[in-house]
């Protein structure tokens, strides 16, 4: 079997997110150094604050502000950051708890060394300089020996940590509160097609277009996708068709593609390649578009370096008898 | 629904399992061409074809190999024509096995296949699997999954339920079972490594690998006719924890106690248990909320220390539960799926043979 073909996949977007109004206070809190919880019902302060009661799911609104710092409740030791996360050199990740909230919150926190990180230290928020209402506001933690330092804070559930007393209320209005976030994601992978599309396109790189067949019905698949979704078995045996065909159906396409040369209108259509089970899709060129009809016999036509044929145009054959392509519609 | 509603609830088993070897990679197969294999050997087993199974449900995730509505792709290794009744969940397979459970328990199909497929090598886990996280607060940040499980296990160091010995002791036994299972990816002696996410080791961490898998459900008679011992789901319940970190206890699993309650996991002993625990040190969580002693078999595959193809590695611990009843190894056994970062979402089958 020849190397199966490979290609990096960049699949990159940004999310735009609305936020509720729990969120949007939170956030915008955090770009004017503020930070906010939430109290339930039964008198715990959630920080991050959420829009609903994790336990009860009773909807939440009475916001507090509670202190920049806090003590760390779990840690883990990362040597070596990956994109997109808060620090480039080494760090820890922390579960901080704010001093005056029962949760807590993850976040990175910037220390020399593992030596240096414990659980129950005190800690402190590290602004971002420039701050637009995300969680990214937060740079980071930073080890904090001010007040409530020289003596771990416990960390027992319930516990409050530091002095801070439990937060004062806040409206949390601002002025210009976010109504959103956008949040970019890329994830980088290696495609592989796997071995009968990586024959399929091997074979296209030679100008020849190369379908499989299936051992039970005996329809050949172009491309072939290595299965016949009919019968539910591995396709193998390898069926040149074409290069001429069919045109089975088509439309006529009169919106500009972005990005795209090609003058409006044109044709997009159906074709079934000579000894193909099934039709592909492609461009009509050669040929008024109001002029291509179904059952007209076109052709590749390939351009210099192309990996594929650029469109298919009339060959000059007689059109086809419908009854010889109504099963590939 | 409350077990006291269904008096009559009918009886409903896994009569055959498949799965695939599991490997780093697996670039020379399409989704589909790996996982085609297994349907075709879990149909073969029961003598079943396309036709006749009246439910097909399947468990995966776009994400892993960044190719979009792969699971209608994969569908073209069942034959779905003429159309069969069929659904999908982006989640393990083991979900979709509940969902066939419950299909099947409505009486609008005798059997169903159930299937899942993860195709992890062409991206980086561990970053594909931030995006399932909060995205207002934490996928930001972008967490990978080695990182979330590093502080459970910190935190369950901090309470003193276990150490770093212990933890490469369940790595090295999972990896001593697994040199029994020709499918498993790391078999025998492995090495603990260096810390890949202090406290965790690379030993500690499930191998990235790609893989699928495959089960049949049968109801009643059908079960009976199909499988000589059939691995009957005497129950089965999931659930969830909230998905802050911060707010959970990352120290306990209270959903998954409460699913094992409610799969009757603790009506009676079990013999064995297929946990599927990724990380080692959740192996030490699931053991204490489902009250697993010492003399309960816990992973005999190797569990998912040994391969973790990831949206099948559930479905798997479940079929390895049946397989052992199916084969008489075993006559009660818990298996369980997680989903999620830090054991947040639990899914516990009690599954049972009959008496020998």
């Amino acid at each position: 079997m020849p190397e199966v073909l490979k290609a990096p996949l960049v699949v990159e977007f940004p999310f735009t997110r609305s936020v509720g109004p729990v969120q949007s206070a939170f956030l915008t809190g955090l770009r004017e150094r503020v930070v906010l919880g939430v109290r339930t019902r039964d008198g715990r302060t959630l920080v991050p604050p959420v829009e609903y009661d994790p336990v009860t799911a009773e909807e939440l609104r009475d916001l507090v502000e509670v202190a920049p710092t806090g003590t760390v409740t779990t840690w883990a030791w990362n040597h070596e950051p990956r994109r997109g996360q808060p620090l480039t050199s080494p760090f820890a990740w922390v579960l901080v708890r704010f001093d005056g909230a029962d949760t807590a919150l993850l976040h990175a926190l910037d220390a020399p060394g593992p030596e240096a990180v414990r659980t129950g230290m005190r800690v402190r928020v590290r602004w971002a300089e420039e701050r637009a209402g995300a969680i990214t506001d937060i740079a980071c933690f930073e080890p904090y020996e001010g007040e409530g330092a020289g003596e771990d804070a416990r960390v027992g559930r319930g516990e409050h940590a530091g002095g801070a007393a439990a937060g004062a209320r806040h409206s949390g209005e601002f002025e210009d509160a976010i109504s959103g976030i956008v949040a970019p994601a890329r994830l980088d992978y290696t495609y592989s097609p796997g071995r009968a599309q990586t024959a399929y396109i091997n074979a296209l790189s030679g100008r020849r277009t190369v379908g499989e067949r299936c051992p039970s019905c005996r329809k050949v698949y172009v491309p072939p996708r290595g299965a016949c979704p009919t019968c539910g078995l591995a396709t193998a045996e390898q069926v040149e068709v074409g290069p001429r065909g069919t045109v089975t159906t088509f439309c006529i396409v009169n919106i500009k593609a972005k990005n795209l040369d090609i003058e409006v209108p044109y044709v997009y259509a159906h074709i079934a390649l000579d000894g193909a089970g099934l039709a592909l899709h492609g461009r009509i060129g050669g040929i008024p578009y109001d002029q291509v009809r179904m059952g007209l016999r076109v052709e590749p036509v390939w351009t210099d370096g192309a990996r594929y044929p650029d469109h298919y145009r009339p060959c000059g054959e007689p059109d086809a008898d419908y009854e010889t392509y109504k099963e590939l519609l | 629904m409350t077990r006291e509603e269904a008096p009559a609830r009918r009886e409903i088993a896994v009569v055959a399992f498949a799965q695939t070897d599991h490997r780093r990679t697996s670039d020379e197969f399409s989704e589909v061409e790996m996982l085609m294999p297994v349907l075709h050997n879990v149909l073969g087993q029961t003598g079943l074809r396309t036709a006749d199974i009246g439910f097909t449900c399947s468990g995966s995730s776009d994400y892993l190999a960044g190719r979009a509505f792969s699971f209608t792709l994969a569908l073209d290794g069942v034959g779905a024509w003429p159309p069969i009744s069929e659904s999908h969940v982006e989640m393990d397979g083991a979900w979709a096995l509940y969902e066939a459970w419950t299909k099947l328990l409505t009486g609008d199909a005798d059997t169903a296949l159930v299937y899942a497929y993860g195709k992890s090598s062409p991206g980086s886990v561990r970053d594909v699997l931030t995006r399932q996280l909060d995205p207002y607060y934490v996928a930001p940040l972008w967490p990978d999954s080695v990182a979330l499980a590093a502080l459970q296990a910190q935190a369950l160091m901090d309470a003193g339920d276990t150490d770093e010995p212990a933890l490469a002791a369940v790595a090295a036994r999972s990896r001593a079972d697994a040199s029994a299972n020709s499918h498993a990816q790391l078999r025998g002696p492995v090495p603990q490594g260096d810390y890949l996410v202090r406290p965790l080791r690379t030993g500690d961490c499930p191998p990235i690998g790609d893989g699928a898998a495959a089960v049949v459900l049968a109801a009643g008679e059908r079960a009976r006719e199909l499988c000589a011992r059939p691995a009957w789901i005497r129950g089965i319940d999931h659930r969830i924890e909230a998905h802050g970190l911060g707010v959970r206890d990352l120290t306990d699993s209270p959903s998954a106690r409460l699913a094992a309650e409610r799969a009757g996991a603790f009506e009676g002993p079990v013999d064995t248990a297929e946990l599927h625990a990724p990380f080692s040190s959740q192996e030490v969580v699931l053991r204490k909320a489902l009250r697993l002693g010492d003399d309960v078999r816990v992973n005999p595959s190797g569990g998912a220390l040994a391969a973790n193809p990831i949206m099948a590695a559930g479905l798997i611990r479940i079929g390895e539960a049946a397989a052992r009843i199916h084969r008489g190894e075993s006559d009660r056994a818990l298996a369980h799926a997680t989903s999620g970062p830090c054991l947040q979402q639990n899914l516990v089958a009690v599954l049972e043979g009959d008496p020998r």
